[in-house]
This record gives C-alpha cells, structure tokens and sequence, in this order.
C-alpha cells in the first residue's frame, strides 16, 4: 500500500499542508512509514484552475491507495473516486505524526469533498 | 464607432454614464450591456426585448465503448476539463473552455460535443436606442465567450456604447479590446484614483485612447484632476454630486431624465472623444502601443 501526504517541505518532519491541489509537496510513504517519493506539486500550486484534479491524477499514476490531507475540493475528490484513492481528510500536524496515527489507529474516510472549489 | 464604458470599480456611476450618453444619442446609438454577470442598463432603459438566444459552449462527453484510455485528451486540456484516472475517462464540463482541441485529437473519435449552457444575448430597443445585453446562467463562470456573442451584435452604423464590467478583470478587457475609445468613470476619491490607475494600465496595453468622466467631481480631493493631467489622460466631463441623479437611480430613471440639462453635456462629450479618436492630429496620450 502506498499512502500519500500533503506537505509543506520534504521530509517527513515538516509540517502537513492542509490543501490537497495547492500543497508545495506530497510524500509517498509504505506502510512502514519510510519515505518512498517526493511529489513536487508546485506547478499545481501555480495551475489557474483543476490544480486539485491534476494532484490526483499524479497520485493515480504513481498507483497510491490512501490520501491524508486537511481540505479536498469537489473536483479533486471525484477524480480521487475513479482512481479509487481513499481520502482521510481533516488531517493536521507533522507529517511522521499524522502518519504514525495513520499507520497505528486509521483513520476515517471521507465520502464526500470537505471544501468548496478553488482548494 | 465604439465607445467603451469602464471604472475600475463598481459604484461609480459607470452604467449612468452609458445609458445617458446613448439615450442622449438618441437613434444614433446602439447600446450592448457586457456587464454579463450583473446586466443593469435595463433597469435604467426598461427595454422592449423581442429576441432572446441562449449561448453554449461545446463541451467533452467520452463514449465509454470507444475510448482506450490513451490519456491523449488530458495531455491536450489546458484546463484539467478532461482527462484519464485510473480505469476512466472523466470530464469536468465547467472548467471546460471549449476550444474542441480534445475533440479533434482523439484518435478514437470517441469524443462528441455536449453543449453547456452559458446565458443568454436578448437583444430589442429602449426608446430609440438599440438594445443588447448579456445575461450570464447562474452558477456559470465563464463571461468571455458570452460577452463575445454580445459583440457579435454591434451594428457598425450606430454608434455603439459598450457597458463592460466593473474592474480591470478578464472580462473587461475582452469588452474594451477593438474598441475605439474607454470612458473611465471615478470618483474624486483617494479610492476611486487607486482603482483608476488599475484601469488605465490594463487599458494602456490594448492601446486604445481613454478619457475620464469624473462623477460627484465635488465630493472628494483634486488627485484625480492632477493624474489625468499628469498621465495625459482627457478630462471628458465632471458631474457634480446631485441629489435628484441619485434619487432618479434608485427609482430606476436615467441621469438625463431626472436632469434633461445633461443631454448637451452628453453630446459635448460624444464630441470630445470624436476629436480625440480622430486620426489626423496629435494622439492625446503618446503612449499608444
Ligand atoms: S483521447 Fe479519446 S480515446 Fe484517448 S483517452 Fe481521450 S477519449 Fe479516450
Ligand atoms: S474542449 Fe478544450 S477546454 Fe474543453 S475539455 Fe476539450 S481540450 Fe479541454
């Protein structure tokens, strides 16, 4: 299983980034929590708009399974659907923690966008 | 001729200014409400509508038994309108453009046009002036495709009064681009000069030549006056503030109605931009690019 995290630098101790398309970085870790990828999403953070949609598209490539993220649009949450990605969203924190927790406890998954368009 | 009618904010007294310059042309005059997402010369014209024309944008639907997921789609959309995850093709018809590059692309041809709805052009007349406004579908974003409809319908013998949206946004560069002249109307406020200068630099790069209006010219400071002189920008007009102008508004009558003196003020300023969209003297700002 892969797990992605949206972050504000690129290692697991920095800081989550609550958005999803506009987070500077997303890691990909294993289920050990060992850091496999460094996604640089900075060009979505500079799209005009769909930067939510094209994150998703790149987590769908790369073959992840779970997201842990804070906010999750409408647009970015259906393509997260059909690539069957789960979201665990509302998430804050360090990066190793909310992955710790993950690892340890799961989380919910959300069934619905928590977060207007344009996240 | 076109003349368009812009400010850099809303407020301002723009839409008072357009429908009193064309209603004081008379039959001369054409007047076309760009201001899409909030259309307000017919309240002020009450216009007699008799055509009205929806206006859609193509946009993806994927035939799921033909399409092979090769991903060509997505890699062409400038928009993230459409595009391959995991085992489907998926479509985001309001982010869509409609540009039909995808369309056109697929190697499959499992791509056809569904029309998405953007608003509607009503065109009629007020009095004698010849009438046209945009109205854009509620929830819609994108003005530029239908504001480019309303332009569609300016008659080149009128002459024709573009109301744009307040701004200096996408769309009133769309309503002010082949334009022959901008009517920037403000305030003599510290508010209304920072919104002007706004204006003006996004107006100075489509080089068309501008003009102020100032509009309750005795509220506020003389900044306005000194960066128009200072920016060679044409003073067209002032209108002081007046009680009965505001009045008549709020109950839906035009400037020139409530104050039928205006009309010759009108006609003066209708004459100032003729002078100055005249090719053969001197060009007012020297900075046209
Ligand atoms: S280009 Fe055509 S065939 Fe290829 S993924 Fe898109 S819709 Fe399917
Ligand atoms: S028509 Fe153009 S903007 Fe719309 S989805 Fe196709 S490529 Fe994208």
């Amino acid at each position: 299983m892969k797990i992605a995290i949206t972050a504000n630098g690129k290692t697991l101790d920095s800081p989550m980034d609550p958005r999803f398309g506009r987070a500077p970085f997303i890691l990909v870790v294993n289920t050990e929590g060992e850091l496999l990828e460094v996604i640089d999403n900075m060009t979505n953070v500079n799209a005009m708009r769909g930067a939510g949609i094209q994150a998703a598209k790149s987590l769908a490539d790369r073959g992840v399974n779970v997201l842990l993220t804070g906010h999750c649009g409408p647009n970015a949450f259906t393509a997260l659907q059909a690539a069957g990605i789960k979201v665990g969203s509302d998430q804050s924190g360090l990066v190793k923690d909310v992955i710790q927790k993950f690892l340890k406890d799961g989380v919910g998954f959300a069934d619905k966008p928590n977060a207007e368009a344009h996240w | 001729m076109q003349i368009a009618v812009a400010s850099g904010k809303g407020g301002t007294g723009k839409t008072t200014i357009a429908t009193s310059l064309a209603a004081s042309l008379g039959n001369r005059a054409q007047i076309l409400d760009c201001d899409v997402e909030e259309p307000n010369c017919h309240v002020l014209m009450a216009p007699d509508i008799y055509e009205s024309s929806a206006v859609t944008l193509p946009t993806p639907l994927v035939d799921p038994e033909k399409c092979n997921l090769c991903g060509k789609c997505g890699e062409v959309c400038n928009f993230s309108a459409i595009l391959v995850i995991g085992k489907t093709t998926l479509t985001f018809p309001e982010l869509c453009h409609g540009c039909g590059g995808c369309i056109l692309l697929c190697p499959e041809k499992a791509i056809s046009e569904a029309p998405r709805e953007l608003g509607v052009v009503e065109t009629g007349n007020a009095g004698e002036v010849d009438f046209v406004q945009g109205r854009i579908r509620i929830g819609e974003a994108m003005a530029p495709p239908l504001i480019k409809e309303v332009k569609k319908r300016i008659t080149r013998d009128k002459i024709a009064i573009l109301d744009a949206p307040p701004g200096a946004s996408c769309p009133v560069i769309n309503t002010v681009k082949g334009t022959d002249f901008v009517i920037l109307v403000t305030e003599p406020t510290p508010f209304g000069l920072h919104d002007l200068r706004i204006a003006v630099e996004a107006i100075r790069q489509l080089g068309v030549p501008m003009g102020v209006v100032l509009n309750r010219s005795d509220i506020g400071d003389r900044e306005v006056h000194k960066y128009c002189a200072d920016s060679g920008i044409h003073l067209l007009a002032e209108i002081p503030f007046d009680r009965k102008i505001a009045e008549g508004y709020s109950r839906g009558n035009m400037l020139i109605r409530t104050n039928p003196g205006y009309t010759q003020k009108f006609l003066e300023i209708f004459e100032s931009i003729k002078r100055l969209t005249d090719k053969s003297p001197e060009p007012p700002t020297g900075s046209e690019s």
